[in-house]
């Protein structure tokens, strides 16, 4: 009786000489070794070298300063109540007389805490900012051996001031 | 009992009402206010967002109003019949009158204390249109203070006189007014004069905008990530009964409760909003409901779960 027509039929015939010194099955497996020698080997040496990443890629996060190197982030909120995993905490404070050149307006993130472990990296915060704070980048987010050193503080994302300290964005601007 | 038809829906009320009350009556598709303010007397026919196009002005006159009337300082009479949202040369108007309140307003939302729970914006997020045709500067002014605990956003005012009223009728010496005309004018306390009287705060509640905002609570958190809940004491000067909102344990603003027109309840003192903020100076009394649609309820499950029927005998 017949179960499947996926049985395969076992022969049980003597090997020859040279099947019973593995011979064939040898040179077979060799033949695969040494054509892998002829092709471009899979590995990338990381640190040495960097892999490109796509152009939709969402690393770790930088808040943008302006042109005349304030802060952008005005402390809204908008991006803490858009985050699907609450990573993002905000203290907002007033500008002082004497800081108008460190914050665009006149509200700014004291305290800006993005909590690596909780952020799932969607980039609904980049979408929801209103000012153009916040955007992700193409750096990666380090691993880490304590759990606290993934809570990147205010200035672990703040970007430079020094011009050649920027960070490129502009392949994730979008035309608002 | 005069009869009025709104949008479709007849309704009695009793003579001398507005065409505002008796839509809040029927309770659905109410134009929207940012002047009147049922508990201020004298109060509406200032922003003109609530007009109402009425068709037929009476039993006896069959004939319509030629213009929009303001709903809020317009009463009905027997056989009335009012077009709101049914209307679209009202939405049309309600558009150009939203885009009229928003030349002179600053876009500083991200800023302003009142974001989320800003009648403007909710005003301009429903009709306004997203860009401006205003090509000429805005006007500016510096911030005032207005005693200890208010501070006055000129910028963001919209003139709507609610508060002028609230300093005539409740308290006792009037010390807040609106000085000069037209494009001119502004709020003013006379010569900076402290508004020291005890419900002097419920300015900041009756401003549908962010002009009058809470010195306490600057900048302290975002309206969404407080919590409202409805709270009383014994207090000696006012009923004590209103709003706190929490961040965690800590009460960081106090206001009146308001109704679902964002208005409130009874005026609290100075002393319940500004000088005890602490949770041990309350009776807490449980969560207040907050809208599925508002910003407030973002990432929190809603009040009431919508009740599901499954249908399966149909989809067999």
């Amino acid at each position: 009786m017949q179960l499947t027509n996926r049985s395969k039929q076992v022969s049980n015939k003597e090997m020859t000489f040279s099947e019973r010194m593995y011979l064939p099955a040898i040179v077979g497996g060799l033949r695969v070794t040494f054509s892998h020698m002829l092709k471009k080997g899979a590995t990338v040496q990381y640190p040495e070298q960097v892999r490109e990443h796509s152009a939709v890629f969402r690393g770790q996060h930088v808040l943008k300063r302006d042109a005349e190197g304030r802060e952008n982030c005005t402390a809204c909120g908008l991006c803490a109540v858009a985050c699907p995993a609450e990573a993002i905490t905000i203290v907002a404070g007033e500008r002082q007389k004497g800081e108008e050149h460190l914050y665009r307006e006149e509200k700014y993130a004291v305290e800006y805490d993005i909590n690596m472990l909780r952020c799932i990296f969607c980039g609904l915060c980049e979408e929801a900012c209103p000012k153009d704070a916040i955007y992700l980048t193409d750096r990666i987010v380090t691993s880490n051996y304590e759990r606290a050193n993934f809570i990147f503080r205010k200035e672990d994302l703040v970007e430079k001031v020094a011009l050649e300290g920027r960070i490129d964005i502009s392949k994730r601007k979008k035309d608002k | 009992m005069p009869k009025v038809t709104i949008d479709n829906i007849t309704i009695d009320v009793a003579p001398g009402t507005t065409i505002l009350n008796a839509a809040r009556m029927i309770g659905e598709n109410v134009p929207p206010a940012m002047c009147y303010y049922s508990k201020l007397q004298g109060s509406g026919g200032k922003c003109r967002v609530c007009l109402v196009k009425v068709t037929k002005s009476s039993e006896q006159n069959p004939r319509g109003m030629p213009k929009l009337v303001a709903s809020c300082c317009t009463q009905i009479a027997d056989g009335m019949v009012v077009e709101n949202v049914t209307s679209p040369e009202v939405i049309e108007a309600r558009k150009g009158i939203v885009e009229l309140l928003l030349i002179n307003h600053p876009l500083d939302c991200p800023v302003c204390d009142q974001a989320g729970e800003c009648h403007l914006q909710d005003l301009s997020y429903e009709h306004g249109a997203a860009t401006t045709r205003y090509d000429f500067g805005r006007r500016t002014f510096d911030k005032i203070d207005i005693g200890p605990y208010i501070q006055l956003h000129m910028t963001r005012c919209i003139l709507c006189y609610r508060c002028v009223y609230t300093a005539d009728q409740l308290t006792n010496e009037r010390r807040h007014g609106i000085i000069n005309r037209g494009d001119a004018a502004e709020i003013s306390t006379y010569i900076q004069n402290v508004i020291d009287n005890d419900f002097s705060g419920n300015v900041i509640d009756v401003c549908p905008v962010g002009a009058l905002t809470d010195k306490t609570f600057r900048f302290k958190s975002r309206v969404w990530f407080t919590k409202p809940v409805n709270a009383h004491r014994n207090c000696d000067k006012c009923s004590g009964k209103v709003t706190l909102w929490f961040q965690g344990e800590e009460v960081l603003r106090v206001t009146g409760r308001k109704d679902k027109y964002g208005e409130v309840e009874e005026f609290i003192c100075n002393t319940c909003r500004f000088e005890t903020k602490q949770k041990s100076d309350w009776v807490i009394e449980g969560p207040r409901r907050i809208d599925t649609h508002s910003v407030i309820a973002q990432n929190h499950l809603p009040y009431e779960l919508d009740v599901v029927h499954p249908q399966i005998e149909a989809a067999q």
